[in-house]
């Protein structure tokens, strides 16, 4: 069958939900369904649940309603009639509030709130009854169950202008259908039958549910012909409401869920809809790209922030398609004529017919191809592509990168920019998007590349910045000591590209700083603080005084840098700045050995000297609170006082630690510059290697379960000293106690646990938020509007700043003044 | 305990006015819309009552906040 699809003429006007009345089910029915079995003897069983007329599954038949194959037959919707009428489940909420809104004497509606149903009918002054909703499908008329058929009958009497003002539609929603007397079996398609390989058939969850339907409705109707008591009847009753509710929701609160034999519970009609899984946030919102590509990305700092380094494999599989115009026919050509790598692998013809680009349609297609034609040809160096790494929580987590082909299986990308995407390199797995149109590329270009996102959307600064060892690159080259000879410093400036020596300024050698200014733009001038205290002075692009950490690289040089000079003059100071400091790093040598964390046996003393000390004073505060001379602090018991205390005292200790570790290890120890200047660790890391790991908290309390009053069997009950509560005296250089080891993993299950929680939390709650403001826009009279036209903002955010560029905007785009830097 | 509270002057509210017939059709002009497509504000709110503005009427609110000062707008519904 060919689809002509014309949207003009197909153009939806409107979209009409309604309730199925009994008489709509019957009219669309081709069939009752009286037999509660699926096949016999391999043959569908004539009004059972396949019936043929339901439509086909079987390939080569052909459907005995509409004659279609398998591939056009629609299928058709069957019926049950039910011997008894059922509530609905999913609408019982809709009866009760119909029951709730009228009189069930005169029928007009008399409230509008169901909380306030009055005692006396207003209108005709009789005696209302009280009406009660028992969930999910009981109702108590006076205290009374009522059974179906009697709310189906109220229903009915309520005229249609009143139906109207309860809120519904007589024609389209009369409440009295939602209480079910014919029940719609769905066509066979809705529910295939799978073979097994045992040639076995397995029926489809909702078959057997109808099964248990069309079997219990079966039952119910012998036992009413046969005269049946009451309770008999009323139980089979129950149990037919019970597998029509289980068939809607099998998940309703308060219904026992509906197994399969094996246990599972069946996925009915709501569970095939709802949630992650279901139809429409798995098959309709959630879908699949095709020019996409997916693997482990590694680090690459040659490349810059801009590329990103594509296997070869994949750039060979993913097609770009152009369009043929007489300025590139030749090109173009070209790669159809190739044979390997860059090619051409399709060509789309006027007409829109595809031709694959072989050995035998080739020539054919030199000779044919012309402009309007498209040229699919694979993935080269400098196409745009979208990159992504899930969870995309940012629009910084999908980026335009330029392709650049590299060997090897992985995505490669420059360390720099892995801050925007959140990952690392530890089996990290992300995602390629080859753009197939002109209007994508350009805007990816132009919206979406790397060196536009170096500030952050969210505080307007530098996201995409040097680590690690380039800041450690940096510092030393700026440092004050670091004088270079002729060879060095050449070799340095030719890294970033410069080729003509400066005048030496330190006699015969090249000072750090000199290198280092060669690299700034001549109209940066910028003071600050460096994170270790000194003042760093640059003037007119030479940095005049202080070494340069990771703050300064960071908050100061790289964002006036991107507002002073734009996006691709600071992906080229970045990249020169990483070769030059990468390089100067590699001259210099930085490493760490075991040696570095050793601490001298003097300080080793001093370190246990605080640990007894920290002791004596957690055990004068335990004697004191046995005592109770210990004093409570406001708005807490005893107890958490003498908690409080004492975990003040533990971490002022591991603090003070932190003088004696850098005092021994020394202000040049590598660890210690590394993580003053922000390049990797910190000092508590260090003192956790070389003195103490210090005491270990769960939930913000000294370490408390486990057995009772203790948290291993080896220690006495409610002792409270430091090492029964989680206190480790032990440093990781050293190893830690068995007790200590535990005590450690204990609180570090809680970090890992917190993460798990968060995470899931986060989640949910910006999948509310961006589903409430997904279609908000800002338009360019800077006022927000949904999208229907409603003004929500008259100026986004109340003052129409971008707040990426909200950081001293105004400073920047002038030349600074001549006295900011005076003062040196 | 009741205790009236002056709603047009109380220091948590920010300042409003009923704005008049022709302020309001240069300010639909403005964004290009109708009254409807404004932000609303039900007649039975107390700073609505106070200025005993009527259903239609649009109330210009001037807001602060530390980036500066703006207007919005809400229709009476």
């Amino acid at each position: 069958m060919v689809l002509h699809y014309n949207p003009a003429e197909y153009e939806t006007k409107k979209i009409k939900f309604s309730i199925f009345s009994p008489e709509t089910i019957l009219s669309m029915s081709v069939a009752e369904i009286t037999i509660p079995d699926t096949y016999e003897e391999g043959y569908p069983i004539d009004n059972g649940l396949m019936d043929q007329r339901l439509g086909v599954i079987d390939p080569g038949l052909r459907c005995k309603t509409c004659g279609g194959t398998e591939r056009t037959c629609p299928g058709h919707f069957g019926h049950i009639t039910l011997v008894r009428p059922v509530i609905h489940v999913l609408f019982a909420k809709y009866i009760y509030e119909a029951l709730a809104r009228t009189c069930e004497h005169c029928h007009k509606v008399i409230t509008e709130d169901v909380k306030k149903r009055p005692k006396k009918c207003p209108l005709c002054k009789k005696e209302l009854a009280k009406i009660e909703f028992q969930k999910p499908t009981t109702f108590l008329i006076n205290g009374k169950e009522v059974l179906p058929t009697q709310i189906r009958e109220m229903l009915s009497e309520i005229p249609d202008e009143e139906v109207e003002k309860l809120g519904f539609s007589p024609q389209n929603a009369h409440p009295k259908w939602m209480v079910l007397t014919v029940l719609p079996v769905p066509p066979v398609n809705l529910r295939p039958s799978i073979t097994l390989e045992s040639g076995e058939k397995s029926e489809d969850d909702l078959t057997h549910k109808l099964v248990d339907i069309i079997r219990v409705n079966q039952k119910l109707k012998a036992n009413i012909e046969a005269g049946a008591p009451q309770l008999i009847v009323e139980d089979l009753w129950n149990l037919l409401q019970y597998h029509v509710s289980t068939y809607f929701d099998n998940e309703t609160a308060n219904i026992p869920p509906a197994r399969h034999r094996s246990g599972r519970p069946l996925k009915t009609l709501a569970q095939r809809l709802k949630g992650k899984e279901g139809r429409f946030r798995y098959n309709l919102s959630g879908k699949r790209v095709n020019f996409s590509a997916r693997t482990v990305v590694s680090p690459d700092p040659v490349i810059t922030i801009n590329e990103v380094g594509v296997p070869y494999e994949v750039a060979e599989e993913l097609t770009i398609p152009i369009p043929v115009t007489k300025w590139n026919m030749e090109e173009l050509k070209d790669y159809i004529r190739r044979e390997t790598y860059p090619r051409a692998v399709y060509v789309i013809r006027g007409d829109g017919r595809r031709i694959k680009v072989t050995e035998a349609s080739r020539e054919k297609i030199l000779e044919e191809l012309k402009v309007g034609w498209i040229v699919e040809r694979q993935l080269i160096d400098g196409d745009v592509v979208l990159f992504n790494r899930q969870p995309s929580l940012h629009r910084i987590s999908m980026m335009a990168h330029l392709v650049k082909v590299l060997p090897g299986k992985t995505f490669k990308i420059n360390p720099v920019v892995t801050p925007p995407y959140n990952a690392d390199f530890d089996g990290d797995e992300m995602n390629l998007h080859a753009l197939q149109s002109e209007e994508a590329r350009a805007e990816a270009r132009e919206i979406m590349l790397v060196e536009k996102q170096i500030l952050s959307p969210r505080h307007g600064h530098a996201i995409i910045s040097p680590q690690e060892d380039i800041v450690s690159g940096v510092f030393f080259l700026t440092s004050d000591e670091t004088v270079l000879d002729k060879k060095e410093a050449a070799k340095l400036l030719y890294k970033a590209g410069i080729t003509k020596l400066p005048k030496p300024d330190k006699g015969k050698y090249y000072s750090g700083k000199l290198i280092f200014s060669m690299l700034l733009p001549d109209d940066l001038s910028v003071k600050f603080t460096s994170k270790l205290g000194k003042e760093v002075v640059i003037k007119n692009g030479k940095l005049i005084k202080g070494e340069v950490d990771s703050k300064g690289i960071e908050q100061y040089i790289i964002e006036k840098i991107f507002l002073m000079h734009g996006p691709s003059y600071t992906t080229k100071f970045l990249k020169n700045l990483t070769d030059v400091a990468l390089e100067y790093l590699s001259m210099k040598g930085l490493s760490v050995s075991l040696r570095h964390y050793k601490i001298s046996e003097e300080h080793q003393r001093k370190v246990r000297e605080l640990l007894q000390k920290m002791d004596k004073e957690i055990e004068n505060l335990i004697i004191k609170y046995k005592n109770k001379t210990l004093e409570r602090a406001p708005g807490m018991t005893l107890k958490e006082t003498l908690e409080s205390l004492i975990l003040q005292i533990t971490s002022k200790t591991r603090d003070s630690m932190g003088e004696i570790v850098v005092e021994s290890l020394g202000e040049d120890s590598p660890s210690i510059i590394m993580a003053r200047i922000g390049a990797r660790g910190s000092i508590l890391n260090a003192i956790q290697m070389s003195a103490v790991v210090g005491q270990q908290v769960v939930r913000n309390k000294r370490l408390w379960r486990g057995y009772y009053g203790r948290t291993l069997v080896y220690f006495h009950p409610k002792k409270l000293t430091g090492r029964e509560r989680g206190f480790v005296y032990y440093y990781f250089s050293k190893g830690l106690e068995p007790d200590e080891f535990y005590h450690h993993a204990m609180a570090g299950r809680e970090s890992i646990v917190n993460t798990a929680i968060r995470t899931a939390r986060s989640g949910y709650m910006q999948r509310r938020l961006i589903h409430a403001m997904q279609d908000l826009v800002v338009l360019e009279d800077l006022t927000v509007r949904d999208a229907g036209g409603q003004i929500i903002q008259t100026i986004y955010g109340g003052d129409g700043k971008d707040p990426m560029f909200t950081k001293g905007k105004e400073e920047y785009e002038t030349k600074p003044k001549e006295d900011d830097v005076d003062t040196v | 305990m009741k205790e009236e509270i002056d709603v047009l002057n109380y220091f948590l509210n920010p300042k409003m006015e009923v704005m008049k017939k022709q302020e309001v059709e240069k300010l639909l002009k403005e964004y290009g819309i109708e009254k409807n497509q404004l932000p609303k504000v039900l007649e039975s709110d107390p700073v609505v009552k106070a200025l005993k503005a009527k259903k239609g009427d649009v109330i210009k609110i001037h807001r602060k906040d530390p980036t500066g000062e703006y207007f919005y707008y809400r229709v009476v519904v």
